[in-house]
């Protein structure tokens, strides 16, 4: 029964409001409220295909307009290469301004401890994120994180506020009514943005297929040296080295999500289009994060606690 | 205030989506709800094998039924750990014909904001019932919240039938009682499904159990056959309203300017003659588009730009109206109100408030009155305390323009915003109460 309500095609949908169109439509006016009413937002992106996403519907939200916002890269270090060139092309191409904050950088002033070579430097990124948007002023961060990801995620709001710690307290969310999304904060708070809040991982797929938005290559299948740690394929590369017990093979494989490489599994797949790709979710019986993402895995609050931390 | 009834208003129905129902799960604690949501969950195949070993093991580690659906929806620690729903979650379901987004709502009265967050986009609400309890006090405020909210339409899962051995008695006194409420509460459409959430039986998978006096939908037949769309519509039998556009945003094309928003109410099309308020100024549509390119007609809940004819002075907070049924433009409302601050709210109170893309200040001339949720009566007041519904007149110091709450949830509503905060304190909607077939007098 799963998502598999019938394929719109490009030409026939574009002014019916199906289900694609009204979160399209919903994500471009929380774009343009974020943008109106906060003083200096910034847009998270990490090279990922919801933050892909997020960059398509601020073009379709601004244009022929710039952005009113520069686009923020937080670099843990640990990045597939493919993902870095496909975020320098796309940043080019929109001729709009991108900033970086590295962890590294973190690392280097003391900010945070360097978890080792080939440890994930998944959870500092939360102190790099809270520097660069004190350091910028930032008071609104709009990024892609969705309701279906997580269960702490799952109560998020779409604008939720943080205090002046970045911490989000999830007793205390401001309610939200209706569409009338407030973002007002005091100096040193801000407020989280998440205009793909309801999308879940299909819906963002099939948006994906439908406008035809380009991604970096390693969402799709291809052959890569891969080892097996903690039930998770990962790829090797300069900072994930088998161990003597652990064995490397060439496999066909696929990403789902796009994060710290030290903490990212793949999929195994033969699905080299969009199409095909929907056809694996549509199949799958494992969660995007399950499935991808190892920091995840060990504890039913993971997330809730690096959210209240300051984590996207 | 603008009549209710407005001739000529066209229906929304024929333009919005069918494919995508928002609907509010409520109840009272322990009535089963999240059990419900996750059974419907796991039997319409959303949850993925990774997620059902962490119930699993959650649901071993608790010493509890092997899997415990109930920890699907709870997310938050403290949740998990005081067996309590704080906030809303959101969960989604797609099936052949529809997605569903699910606000999954919290029972305690502590927890009236994040209730209404849930409530006030919902097309419908879920409510479950303990069949061995019948109505109790919290499933009965929520069901009033709800339809002051907006919400017309009502499934309601008679819950835990396999505690009474499937029997038509205890069955048949929460469909009474339910319908009795559903008609008070001005709700048209209530279907009462006799369920065992906890074994499956008509949540997703048809049981014989009750064929005997049920033959009715499943609680995901009546899902999926319910009205979409319309939480931004009018409310049952009250008549809607034309198209409304508040301005959003001003894109600077290169032959001029073109003003963005959602369009709500009713369509708008190249061509029609609107208003431009509060200034009042006439003008004509020349242009609607989407960032595709142009289209007749702006879709009701559809991101659009529109061009006018006239070069007129239109910004952000400014709204686009139909000129054969505008808004009413003032600064003087009468509101009902739940309140959400700490201290109680009192006739006085200064306030920011956000009405569709305009934020301006406004005053409490008076706090007139208080709802009780039990009897739906209203009695006089001089302050409403945290969680307190009522009826109040606000002065704001820009003229909005508004619809009637039960005629236009967008163009009706409007929130309390606290000067010291920035904290959203308060949930106006304009119009006195509208429960009821007539709603309540102010």
């Amino acid at each position: 029964m799963t998502a598999t309500d019938t394929a719109p095609t490009a030409t026939d949908t574009r002014f019916r409001a199906d289900h694609l169109a009204l979160l399209e439509s919903h994500a471009i006016f929380v774009l343009r409220e974020v943008a109106s009413e906060s003083e200096r937002p910034v847009l998270l992106f990490s090279g990922g295909k919801d933050s892909a996403v997020l960059l398509h519907l601020a073009v379709k939200a601004f244009r022929p307009g710039r952005f009113p916002f520069p686009v923020l890269h937080i670099d843990t270090g640990h990045n597939f290469p493919e993902v870095l060139a496909f975020r320098d092309a796309r940043v080019a191409e929109l001729g709009e301004e991108l900033l970086v904050a590295r962890v590294q950088d973190s690392i280097d002033r003391g900010r945070v401890a360097d978890p080792g070579p080939g440890r994930s430097r998944n959870r500092l990124q939360a102190v790099t994120l809270l520097d660069a948007i004190t350091e910028h002023r930032f008071d609104a961060a709009i990024g892609g994180a969705r309701r279906d990801e997580d269960k702490a995620r799952a109560k998020e709001r779409v604008l939720s506020f943080r205090d002046t710690f970045g911490q989000w307290d999830p007793k205390r969310q401001r309610p939200e009514l209706w569409r009338l999304y407030q973002g007002r904060v005091l100096p040193g708070e801000h407020v989280r943005a998440f205009p793909l809040s309801d999308w879940t991982e299909l819906d963002v797929w099939r948006y994906i297929e439908r406008e035809g938005i380009e991604l970096p290559s390693i969402y799709f299948s291809h052959r890569r040296p891969v080892l097996e740690r903690d039930g998770m394929l990962l790829a090797v590369s300069e900072w994930v080295q088998p161990s003597p017990a652990e064995t490397v093979e060439v496999a066909s494989v696929r990403f789902r999500t796009v994060g710290d490489a030290t903490c990212t599994g793949a999929v195994r797949s033969e699905a080299r289009t969009v199409e095909a790709v929907i056809a694996e979710i549509a199949a799958s019986r494992t969660s995007e994060r399950g499935a991808t993402r190892a920091d995840d895995r060990f504890s039913e609050s993971a997330m809730e606690d690096r959210k209240r931390e300051g984590y996207f | 205030m603008a009549p209710l009834a407005t001739p000529g208003a066209s229906s929304p129905s024929e333009t919005t989506s069918a494919d995508l129902l928002r609907f509010a799960a409520i109840g009272s604690v322990d009535d089963g709800k999240s059990t419900l949501i996750g059974r419907l969950l796991l039997d319409t195949r959303q949850l993925f094998d990774d997620q059902l070993e962490a119930v699993a093991a959650a649901s071993r580690r608790r010493g509890g039924p092997a899997l415990d659906l109930s920890f699907v929806t709870d997310g938050l620690r403290a949740e998990r750990e005081q067996g309590i729903t704080i906030d809303v979650a959101y969960r989604y379901a797609a099936t052949m014909t529809r997605k569903f987004i699910i606000a999954d709502c919290p029972g305690h009265v502590q927890y009236t904001a994040n209730m209404a967050t849930g409530a006030s986009t919902a097309d419908l609400a879920l409510v479950v019932v303990d069949v061995t309890t019948g109505l109790r006090e919290q499933a009965r405020r929520h069901a009033c919240i709800a339809a002051l909210l907006g919400v017309d339409q009502m499934v309601v899962a008679a819950n835990k039938m396999d505690l009474v051995a499937w029997r038509a008695g205890p069955y048949e006194r929460v469909r009474a009682e339910m319908e009795t409420l559903a008609r008070r509460l001005g709700i048209g459409a209530c279907t009462v499904v006799p369920v065992s959430a906890l074994h499956g039986d008509n949540v997703v998978v048809p049981s014989s159990a009750a064929a005997d006096y049920y033959d009715g939908p499943t609680v995901l037949e009546a899902l999926e056959s319910a009205r979409a769309g319309s939480w931004s519509a009018a409310q049952g039998a009250h008549a809607g309203t034309a198209a409304r556009l508040p301005v959003q945003w001003v894109l600077r094309t290169g032959t001029g300017r073109a003003y963005a928003g959602i369009v709500d109410g009713g369509p708008l099309r190249v061509g029609d003659p609107v208003v431009v308020l509060p200034a009042g100024l006439a003008t004509t549509v020349t242009a609607v588009r989407t960032y595709d390119g142009p289209i007749a007609e702006a879709p009701v809940g559809i991101s659009v730009s529109v061009e006018l004819a006239d070069d007129l002075d239109v910004g952000r907070g400014d709204m686009i109206a139909a000129e054969q049924d505008p808004p009413q433009v003032t600064g003087d409302l009468e509101a009902t109100v739940c309140w959400f601050g700490a201290t109680p709210l009192c006739s006085g109170d200064r306030f920011r408030v956000k009405h569709t893309t305009r934020v301006g200040p406004a005053r409490v001339v008076e706090v007139r009155s208080r709802l009780d949720v039990h009897d739906l009566s209203l009695a006089p007041a001089s302050e409403l305390a945290d969680n307190e519904i009522g009826v109040i007149r606000l002065a704001t110091g820009t003229r909005l323009a508004v619809d009637p709450y039960r005629a236009n949830r967008v163009t009706g509503s409007l929130v309390l915003i606290d000067e010291a905060t920035h904290a959203t304190v308060g949930a106006c909607m304009v119009g006195p109460p509208s429960i009821g077939p007539l709603g309540l007098a102010g």
